[in-house]
């Protein structure tokens, strides 16, 4: 490990020491937050019990269906807009300002449309991930030298082959951006919308322990969600820094 | 010889500015290129050297005149036999060398042995073998320039056009790279029509040099090198190179200073 992950490993592990002292010590009581040994121990024993599967299960599924969807959505639609000057034109003010939108807002509107079913969730999720993935995927085309677009033509490559073998490769570093966001987006999206009103998931147990003082229930989940988004975001984060390296980007 | 190249009353002129008005880039151009032969054109810089080179391409249409590649109209839109390396590097960042040379390949109906050869064969006559497993961001800029010019080997072009591909190197590396295209082009028996703005470069290199004027560039002297098909950079000793280059200069200076007032 390098000495700054040496560094970043210690800040984390003073912040636990110090929440467990805090805990052990009384200063912070049971009621408000359990010692984080005692979080470790829930989560494991609700794992190894199974009385939460289902709701991982729906939660996990229904993210990983949104950030396909935002994932492969994105990018045929930015490699479409790419190619379609005025549409895009048309259509930059949207992208610029799309994220001042409360997405959120459109919660019961679609409850009230698609039903209290998983549809709702996967579709606040997908239009959280999906414009970040768009709004990248064209930055990243937008920088293909005109020397890799003339080569293309000399080599008589189609308009489809010129995209899925020059210019999206090209672009690559700059979707995998997107592609973090809409990771990020599609887990906020479906626990943020359980959370408001749902039938099941992660978001709708931990509101549910919430409201009945359930602390050996709702730590242990919001564990649970910390350590999958961290670990997505990790191997994301390695992967992109092998494909910079190789083009020398870092 | 025959003409592989026919230029007639080719002309091209774009619409820049705002509110548009129209600039007249090049032409009227009339000229052939012959078929086997080292075709080099200098000129000063703008004249529209690197236009010429993509109207023969066909990657921009003539606004007036005809082109003909082995005698079919080139119509804005690259011709089969044709290669092209750019002045600007165009290797593949994301694939590794052999992977770059053979990109052109993907698509076509050769076995997999025979792409594999052809390959190999590229790699080894610009001296990659060594590097087939390297990233482009691995390799020195002339490398990366051999790299693309790998790639237009392996897809056999019958014309290579070279815009400026060692504009980027040093003295040295451009004699040595000199040195490979004059091998590269008695090896593959293609033709090449090489556009540089280096006067001894275009002497040493080509069959004939064709001068263009200041823009709009048009063709305004054909000068014949009469060096023998065996040669290489050791040509620029003799004592006709310095004639040459003189003759290439006298019909440019007034041309270049031209340029450089307007």
């Amino acid at each position: 490990m390098s000495k700054v992950g040496w560094y970043r490993t210690l800040v984390i592990g003073g912040i636990v020491a110090l929440l467990e002292a805090l805990c052990l010590a009384g200063i912070i009581d049971k009621i408000t937050m359990p010692a984080p040994h005692i979080i470790v121990r829930d989560l494991w024993r609700m794992i190894v019990s199974g009385r939460m599967n289902s709701a991982i299960a729906k939660t996990l599924s229904n993210t990983l269906l949104a950030f396909v969807l935002a994932m492969g959505g994105g990018i045929v639609t930015a490699a479409l807009l790419h190619r379609a000057r005025a549409l895009r034109d048309t259509l930059d003010p949207l992208f610029a300002t799309y994220y001042a939108v409360p997405v959120f807002a459109f919660y019961p509107f679609f409850i009230v449309v698609f039903g209290l079913g998983d549809l709702p969730q996967v579709l606040i999720a997908f239009m959280l991930g999906v414009v970040a993935v768009i709004v990248n995927t064209l930055n990243g085309l937008d920088r293909v030298p005109t020397v890799l677009a003339k080569t293309a033509r000399i080599l008589r490559m189609s308009p489809a082959d010129t995209a899925m073998r020059m210019t999206l490769p090209y672009a690559s570093p700059y979707i995998l951006t997107g592609i973090k966001l809409a990771v990020a987006y599609a887990f906020i999206g479906v626990i943020g919308s359980e959370f408001i009103m749902s039938r099941g998931g992660i978001g709708y147990e931990i509101s549910f322990a919430y409201a009945n003082f359930d602390n050996a229930t709702m730590y242990p989940l919001i564990l649970l969600i910390l350590i999958a988004s961290v670990a997505v975001n990790g191997v994301l984060t390695v992967w992109e820094q092998r494909l910079l390296a190789r083009r020398g980007m870092r | 010889m025959t003409a592989q190249v026919r230029l007639q009353n080719v002309g091209k002129t774009f619409m820049t500015g705002r509110p548009p008005a129209p600039l007249h880039a090049v032409g009227p151009i009339d000229f052939e290129i012959r078929k086997g032969e080292f075709f080099a054109v200098v000129g000063p810089s703008g004249c529209g050297k690197s236009t010429l080179l993509e109207l023969i391409a066909g990657l921009t249409p003539a606004t007036e005149g005809t082109i003909e590649f082995e005698g079919t109209a080139v119509k804005g839109e690259a011709p089969d036999g044709i290669g092209v390396v750019f002045q600007e590097d165009a290797s593949l960042a994301w694939l590794d060398v052999r992977r770059n040379v053979e990109f052109g390949l993907r698509r076509s109906s050769l076995s997999a042995t025979e792409k594999d050869k052809r390959v190999s064969d590229a790699l080894k006559l610009v001296g990659l073998s060594d590097f087939a497993s390297a990233y482009p961001a691995q390799l020195s800029g002339g490398m990366r320039q051999r790299v693309c010019i790998a790639r237009t080997l392996v897809m056999q072009p019958r014309l290579i056009l070279l815009d400026e591909p060692f504009g980027a190197l040093d003295q040295q590396t451009r004699l040595l790279m000199g040195d490979e295209v004059l091998r590269l082009w008695r090896e593959t028996s293609a033709t090449v029509f090489l556009i540089t703005h280096a006067l001894d470069e275009a002497t040493m290199l080509a069959d004939r040099i064709g001068v263009m004027s200041a823009r709009p560039g048009r063709i305004i002297d054909v000068v014949e090198t009469g060096w023998p098909r065996e040669r290489d950079s050791r040509i620029v000793e003799r004592p006709e190179f310095g004639g040459i280059t003189a003759r290439l200069w006298h019909t440019l200076r007034g041309e270049s200073m031209k340029s450089i007032k307007s």
